[in-house]
């Protein structure tokens, strides 16, 4: 991956495939890939975390790998397993046709590569270059935390049956946390840091147009007003993300609208506000957001 | 553009420095290396990118970065003389507000002046009592009682989950193990999750408490938002109203004229043991006191007969897990709590702290929370 030779480059090749990154993001994401360190990103949902891997893998036309953190994850979901039943077969197989001379053999040829399930870790190091997406790290135990951390500073994985697999380039890694459990400061200190905001009127006007050719500008300028007003006035439990604002504008667009009226929409708030409470206070406010 | 920047004598002095003047600020900033060798990657003169190349390395979270932009924006507007502008974060005015309204005072201080001071004045704040601030303290308070670890307590749950450590998990690692055809596999564990632990605040709105309902109120809705499925709020007062259900706005203003609105008896008189006595009746005993811990916010002045009052709260004390009084004049010098309504329930209590600041009410989280 040479082309990573400046941050104006690596921001046009993201804008190429429609992730709109500013300064700050295009910057730390230019110094992850150029120190070979991963990436943490936090922020609240809906800034784009998840999209800022998932378009550096298409732009770089790499493989997106991605590991869903969840309570209890241990290393044999993230590295590899054997897959014991198949061993186990592999072994009767043997067995019953008579085939087994050589015990050393036998022991061999059970621990080959087609009976190692990989996982997204190992897949990563074995498929490198990728982009490899730890999604919700916050989510995870802090063991795991840890064995990660060892991964991620040496990206090599000793199997004891086969072993040392080693990313014979590191892949792009980008750590995911929404911060409901503090993390770990070693693991932090491993990582380049990054706090997403949302992205401002002009860039989210950009965004939904980038994504959104189809929809007329009008009800994106509207749309995109909306959702900044929302946002900014912390009236709501859960202001809407980016990817609210573009099933809002998909939504209207699906109607037929090239503007925002007041019944459609109140019918198509859903795709905007999560909860009860947020529909109504948000309907409440409609009638002066649609006005002015 | 603006005027190409004075070249810097030695970049690497400059940078080391900063890291250690945003250190004296509070940020941990531990990577000091990372972030010399971030910016060989960008450009030293462009400021954008040493501000990126320091924000990504020596900041660790969110409450960082609003100190980190104000240390970046004094250190180099020292070394470069440069006047593009930078990058802001909306967080900062919420929490770096000063809180010294005085604007010509800190042109020559240091950062760390600043920081010093803006602390002290907030610490005076956390510690002056409430009922005596003037509307614009009263602001800032709010501000100090939203930031509030309004965590609720925990107890432990009888159920056992699926976890990668704890107890063996005996019939997943059987079921596992017929899976591989009765040949032995990994272990299975599993183990106990901590749960949280049901708060009911009863918050006293009669007249001698108006100077501190309204905070004690915020203090509620902090509570309820932080657990909102096992905390309860209710006001006493001549009667009891339950606010839980007023609470669930995130928006503390509206919650308080909501609940001004509810409670028909604000600012009233007091008949506590009434009060309680129509809690552990309705609520009490039908369960949502069962194991919960039970804060009482109230002076204790009873215009009733204390002794029902000493009754209620033993019968609470029964059901609950633990009581708490918190009283407003507690804290205050000369106080001696000869109230008949504290008299009365003192016997039965688990623990009685002050009630009339922020620093207590800081510390009334922490007594519901480790009782």
């Amino acid at each position: 991956m040479s082309s990573l030779d400046s941050v104006e480059g690596l921001r046009s090749r993201l804008g190429e495939v429609g992730y709109l990154a500013d300064d700050g993001l295009a910057t730390v994401a230019h110094l992850a890939m150029a120190m070979q360190r991963p990436l943490l990103l936090e922020g609240e949902p809906g800034t784009g975390k998840t999209a800022l891997a998932e378009a550096l893998a298409e732009s770089f036309e790499l493989p997106l790998i991605r590991l869903q953190c969840y309570e209890g994850i241990d290393a044999s979901q993230a590295l590899y397993d054997w897959d014991f039943t198949r061993q186990i077969l592999h072994l009767r197989t043997l067995e019953a046709t008579g085939g087994a001379v050589d015990p050393k053999a036998v022991e061999e040829s059970l621990f080959d590569d087609r009976f190692l399930m990989s996982r997204p870790v190992l897949r990563a190091l074995r498929e490198s270059p990728a982009v490899l997406l730890v999604d919700e790290i916050d989510r995870a135990d802090d063991e795991f935390e840890a064995f990660l951390l060892e991964v991620l500073s040496t990206y090599q994985v000793s199997i004891p049956e086969l072993g040392t697999v080693r990313a014979v380039e590191p892949p792009i890694v980008i750590l995911t946390s929404n911060r409901t459990r503090d993390l770990h400061d070693a693991l932090r200190r491993r990582c380049l840091y990054h706090w997403l905001e949302h992205p401002d009127i002009e860039r989210e006007t950009a965004i939904v147009r980038a994504r959104l050719p189809q929809a007329s500008a009008a009800l994106t300028d509207r749309v995109v007003r909306i959702a900044q007003r929302l946002r900014h006035e912390g009236v709501l439990m859960k202001p809407p993300g980016v990817a609210e604002t573009l099933d809002w504008v998909r939504a209207l667009h699906e109607l037929g609208r090239t503007d925002v009226d007041l019944a459609s929409a109140s019918a198509t708030i859903g795709a905007l506000c999560k909860y009860r409470e947020d529909t109504d206070r948000v309907r409440s406010l409609l009638p002066e957001l649609v006005g002015g | 553009m603006a005027p190409e920047p004075e070249p810097v004598a030695d970049p690497i002095a400059g940078l080391v420095g900063f890291t250690g003047a945003l250190r004296a600020a509070g940020v941990q900033a531990h990577r000091a290396k990372d972030f010399i060798e971030a910016v060989e990657h960008l450009d030293v003169t462009r400021r954008e990118d040493v501000y990126w190349a320091g924000r990504a390395t020596l900041c660790d979270e969110p409450e960082d970065i609003p100190i980190y932009d104000r240390v970046f924006a004094r250190w180099f507007a020292a070394e470069l003389v440069d006047a593009r502008q930078l990058p802001t974060t909306t967080a900062e005015q919420v929490s770096v507000a000063p809180l010294d309204a005085d604007p010509q005072g800190g042109q020559q201080e240091s950062e760390e002046d600043v920081v010093a001071a803006m602390a002290s004045s907030v610490e005076q704040l956390r510690h002056r009592d409430v009922a005596e601030l003037s509307p614009g303290e009263r602001q800032r308070l709010n501000a100090l009682l939203e930031g509030l670890d309004a965590r609720g307590p925990v107890r432990r749950s009888r159920r056992r989950y699926v976890s990668s450590r704890g107890d063996i998990d005996i019939p997943r690692t059987v079921r596992e193990q017929l899976r591989r055809g009765g040949e032995p596999g990994p272990l299975r564990h599993r183990r106990r999750r901590d749960r949280p632990r049901r708060v009911v605040l009863l918050i006293d709105v009669s007249g001698s408490m108006k100077p501190y309902a309204d905070s004690l109120l915020r203090l509620a809705h902090r509570a309820v938002s932080a657990a909102p499925r096992t905390t309860e709020a209710f006001t006493l007062g001549t009667r009891l109203t339950r606010v839980t259900p007023a609470m669930r706005h995130h928006d503390p203003d509206v919650v308080l004229s909501e609940v001004g609105s509810m409670v028909p008896d604000w600012s009233g008189g007091t008949r506590l043991g009434e009060a309680l006595q129509a809690f552990v009746d309705r609520w009490g005993q039908r369960g949502i006191v069962r194991g919960a811990v039970v804060v009482i916010a109230s002076d204790g002045w009873e215009r009733g007969g204390a002794e029902l009052l000493g009754e209620q709260v033993a019968r609470l004390r029964r059901l609950a897990h633990a009581v708490v009084w918190a009283n407003p004049h507690q804290g205050k010098p000369g106080y001696a709590p000869v109230q008949s309504g504290i008299v009365a329930a003192r016997p039965h209590l688990d623990g009685m702290v002050e009630g009339h600041s922020v620093a207590a009410f800081d510390e009334l989280l922490q007594v519901v929370r480790s009782v």
